[in-house]
């Protein structure tokens, strides 16, 4: 194909990257989709297995209909269309590790169809953007072959404990454009999926995975000159598929100045992330063109879904993550990175926070002044001590309603922050209440006459500060709190520094 | 006289009450066995150990003053593509020559419920796969009423076994007629219900869409009592029916005056023995004086149910037998890659008329050819059922012959599987629409060989079809006559 575009001119930033990517979610149900095995991960191979889903020959799926109800919870948490009427169809291909020689798949009727995701990356000032997705279908995992490694020839093992776990496969549309907006989309993805509790998303365990189709885009005029498409395979982490991205853009770009070979000349291509060598290597194909020979799985009958069925996975919704962050931020005032941490965290945080910013307002009800108190507190102090300790906002030793009574006393004047973090600290520590923690601690609210008294104290004792500071340089006043503080701990360094600057008559 | 020799309701009846035991009812049939399957190879195993052992626990029972099952020590030969926990099951193929299921087929659980002992494992095509029993790994099933004649498939060995004595029941599959058509071949009756009516959980899978469980008995009474055993929903196959399930036994008892009966003129054309033709037109004359009346009806695109069974059972052949790779069941072909492993097993292991049912699946399936053929197929058999409908709005039953011509000769049609393939011309619609069908004797060609009479119903209407047929039988002995051995 001859193109106007002049190759050797070409720079990396005249590319326009083009992704999009096939998320395989494990659905969080106890049974398989067809059969009643356990999906436990980690057990002894070929532990969880029955004649079903070991394809035994003469046995019949039969589905699980909680996996069909989580896939229609997240397809609506995706905002997709619910198919009313959604049927299951063979993929037929030959491999060790799929016992009946077919994996029972939806081909055009799946349960979720369009659908999109509002994703923003982080730190970024560019608006969240719409990511659209094509569908999500429900199938059936394979079961896991386990090669010998060692180049000796040694026999393949097979375990089936996989085989027959329900599988959501989303898949978006081509709307990706960047590694960094791609590594974004599977962040909010998985937020998403844990709010609505249909995966555990453990890629560790496998269950969220993930392929990225990738090419380039050059534009010259009204010409675009597209790449081959890649599919990369073997993403075992967003860090991975962000870097793997990365890497496959750079390489295309070569690839292109140095053949100029676009899609019109190569078929699709596979290839694996290399994690260790940091780079895409290709993949030998799995079947030479793979043709799936698809046709409707004659054991199982299509599923009509009903409004009912739709309104109740609706309600078991909750609040999704992009309305928290909004109410986060209308209602609390936090900005964009404040809400998303709290958001990020996780649903039970969310609560938590709410009722600390709501507990520590005299009315009980959310304002802004509390809400970003809360969340310097929740998002700083809370969280580093659950990082620090593994562990999670339920097991938290400071109830809501403690740590609101802390913060409703820094509100009104009765302690500072500096103090009431050690105030924090002896409340972990003992499992106190803040009343005990004060007593304990000696915090004591100053009266006027002792303050009075300590700032002429200071007064009298610093005399050089006190001219500097007469010379405008009133700064200075700090070393006189630090000073102060060493004397009465629990004097208020504001007030303090406003009744000094009041005496000496600035 | 055998203590077998009596209706299945009176033998279970008799063991319940002491007078005749599950033992001596075991060991009858063993005898049977023992002098004739060596010639008719109507079984690949004998399950001979455990029908003693299940025996001794019915009499056990009955000793006790226990209630026992509507089948109380009947024995049954079930075909061997059906799984029975801890007996080989083979599906008459190579492939799965030593596999033992670990498992009983849904039905087979029902049957052992009712006090039923299955006395053997039937022989049959290959994956059920014929219409000859020739097809089987493990060798022809021969006719009981004669040496030369094939038993008709798939389920030969489980319509020779009742033509025979060795049992007085049996249990058979029907995917194009495999029921029906060995049914009539060796002078019993069969019926294929309603798809859906009967558990499919545990039959070797064909094909899936098509595919039928039912029983094949001396008459149609029999059959009826097996119904009332083998049907209803199983939450293991989520193709099985929900529809209540009649007292077929019961309703047996019903006269059929009124029924209307449909005549097609498709079933009459060219390539129907005009011996079976008369026989068929006098059973009609039978139904008749019953009270049944004849409605003329027009099943206009029967003529292309063969070509589109064609299609959609290969198609759904070709991916059920996929399992059967070299992995497991069997022993595996060495090659120097995967590929090869699978192309070697497979093709040491299927027989040549299994190879051809896959070739011609896949490439149905294809890309590319996939619309021309699975689902050009399957728009037909929409309009095949439409037909059905339309039938049905008129008539009760359609009357007709089971098969164009008695049972053919071994190796008569063995080098021309076309010609064998129309042996299911009259019998293959029946699973393409999903309705029920039955097949009973009607009369005997001057060659001494059964002719059978086929009554097919609309969806779920197995009793209409089993009290016709039980009313024909009370006027008429086709199906009181054996075979001279």
């Amino acid at each position: 194909m001859t193109t106007t575009i002049d190759r050797d001119a070409l720079k990396f930033s005249d590319a326009k990257l083009i992704i999009g990517l096939e998320v395989h979610v494990q659905l969080k149900t106890e049974s398989k989709l067809f059969c009643g095995c356990s999906t436990r991960f980690g057990s002894d191979p070929n532990t969880q297995t029955c004649p079903v889903c070991t394809g035994m020959p003469g046995t019949l799926p039969v589905l699980n209909e909680k996996a069909l109800a989580l896939s229609i919870k997240t397809g609506l948490a995706l905002n997709c269309e619910i198919a009313r009427y959604t049927k299951w169809d063979r993929k037929n291909y030959f491999y060790p590790d799929l016992p009946k020689g077919y994996q029972i798949s939806q081909f055009d009727k799946p349960v979720c169809g369009e659908g999109f995701v509002d994703v923003k990356i982080p730190k970024s000032d560019e608006p969240a953007r719409k990511i659209r997705l094509e569908r999500a279908h429900l199938e059936e995992d394979a079961g896991k072959s386990v090669h010998d490694e060692s180049g000796k020839g040694g026999v393949s093992k097979i375990d089936l404990n996989r085989t027959g776990t329900p599988l959501l496969e989303i898949v978006t549309k081509p709307d990706l454009r960047s590694a960094e907006e791609a590594k974004a989309f599977l962040t909010e993805l998985k937020l998403i999926l844990g709010y609505v509790d249909v995966s555990d998303c453990n890629m560790q365990e496998g269950s969220l995975r993930c392929d990225a189709n990738v090419n380039l885009h050059f534009e010259s005029g009204d010409e675009t000159v597209a790449t081959p498409i890649v599919e990369i395979k073997n993403l075992n982490s967003f860090r991975a598929a962000e870097r793997a991205i990365t890497h496959e853009a750079q390489r295309q770009f070569k690839q292109f100045r140095k053949t100029g070979e676009t899609i019109h000349d190569a078929p699709k291509q596979t290839r694996g992330w290399d994690d260790g060598a940091q780079r895409t290597t290709p993949q030998r194909e799995k079947e030479e063109s793979a043709d799936y020979r698809y046709f409707p799985d004659p054991d199982l009958i299509a599923v009509v879904i009903s409004d009912q069925q739709i309104e109740a996975a609706k309600n078991s919704l909750g609040d999704l993550p992009a309305a928290l962050r909004e109410s986060l931020q209308s209602g609390y005032g936090l900005n964009d990175y404040d809400s998303d941490v709290i958001v990020s965290a996780g649903r039970e945080t969310v609560d938590y926070f709410r009722a600390v910013a709501d507990g520590s307002a005299k009315d009980g009800k959310p304002n802004k002044k509390l809400g970003k108190l809360a969340s310097n507190w929740v998002g700083q102090e809370v969280m580093r001590y659950l990082n620090e300790n593994s562990s999670t906002i339920e097991d938290y030793p400071v109830s809501a309603v403690k740590l609101a009574d802390l913060l409703s006393r820094i509100n009104a004047g009765e302690v500072d922050q500096t103090r009431a973090k050690e105030v924090l600290a002896e409340m972990l520590s003992s499992g106190c209440e803040v009343q005990a923690a004060f007593d304990k601690l000696g915090i004591v609210k100053v009266d006027s006459g002792d303050l009075e008294a300590l700032c002429q104290q200071l007064i009298d004792e610093n005399p050089a500060v006190i001219e500097e500071i007469k010379g405008g340089k009133v700064k200075a006043v700090g070393s006189l709190i630090g000073k102060a503080r060493k004397i009465n701990p629990n004097v208020n360094p504001g007030v303090l520094r406003e009744s000094i600057l009041k005496i000496i008559g600035i | 006289m055998s203590v077998l020799d009596t209706s299945i309701d009176q033998l279970a009846q008799q063991v319940s009450a002491g007078e005749v035991t599950a033992s001596q009812c075991v060991e009858e049939s063993l005898s049977q066995i023992q002098t004739q399957n060596e010639s008719l190879n109507a079984l690949i195993s004998v399950c001979k150990e455990e029908a003693h052992a299940e025996a001794a626990a019915i009499d056990a029972k009955i000793a006790a003053g226990e209630s026992v099952g509507s089948l109380a020590g009947v024995p049954i030969a079930i075909k061997d593509g059906i799984c029975t926990r801890g007996q080989r099951t083979t599906a008459g193929s190579k492939m799965l020559e030593n596999f033992v299921a670990p498992y009983d087929a849904t039905i087979v659980q029902k049957l052992r419920d009712a006090g039923a002992i299955c006395i053997g494992k039937a022989n049959l095509d290959e994956f059920a796969m014929g219409s000859s029993t020739e097809n089987s790994y493990f060798g022809v099933t021969k006719n009981p009423w004669s040496d030369e004649c094939v038993a008709g498939g798939s389920s030969g060995g489980s319509a020779a076994a009742v033509a025979s004595g060795i049992a007085p029941a049996s249990i058979g599959s029907d995917t194009g007629g495999s029921i029906r058509q060995p049914a009539s071949f060796c002078g019993i009756t069969g019926i294929k219900p309603t798809y859906g009516r009967v558990s499919r959980y545990g039959l070797i899978a064909f094909a899936s869409s098509l595919d039928q469980i039912g029983p094949m008995a001396r008459s149609a009474k029999d059959c009826a009592v097996l119904m009332n055993v083998l049907s209803g929903h199983d939450t293991k196959d989520s193709t099985s029916a929900r529809n209540e399930v009649p007292d077929f036994a019961a309703d047996c008892d019903q006269d059929i005056k009124g029924l209307r009966i449909g005549i097609c003129k498709q079933h009459f054309e060219e390539g129907l023995s005009p011996e079976v033709k008369a026989s068929v037109e006098e059973a009609i004359g039978t139904l008749k004086s019953l009270g049944a009346e004849t409605v003329e009806i027009d099943l206009p695109h029967n003529s292309h149910s063969v070509a589109t069974y064609y299609v959609v059972a290969p198609c759904e052949a070709s991916s059920n037998l996929s399992r059967f790779d070299g992995v497991r069941y069997t022993s595996r072909e060495s090659a120097d890659d995967l590929i090869g492993m699978y192309s070697k097993t497979r093709k040491t292991n299927f027989g040549d008329e299994v190879l051809r049912r896959i070739l011609l699946g896949t490439y149905s399936l294809s890309s590319g050819y996939d619309h021309e053929l699975y689902e050009k197929a399957s728009q037909v058999r929409r309009l095949i059922k439409n037909d059905y409908d339309a039938a049905f709005e008129k008539v009760d039953l359609i009357v007709g012959p089971t098969v164009p011509t008695t049972a053919f000769k071994i190796g008569q049609h063995s080098q021309d599987p076309l010609a064998m393939y129309l042996a299911d011309i009259y019998t293959a619609s029946a699973n393409l629409a999903g309705v029920p069908g039955i097949s009973l004797p009607c009369g005997i060609s001057s060659d001494g060989m059964p002719i059978g009479l086929q009554l097919q119903a609309n969806m779920f209407c197995e009793s209409t079809l089993l009290k016709a047929a039980h009313q024909f039988q009370t006027q008429t002995d086709w199906h009181l006559k054996r075979p001279q051995s």
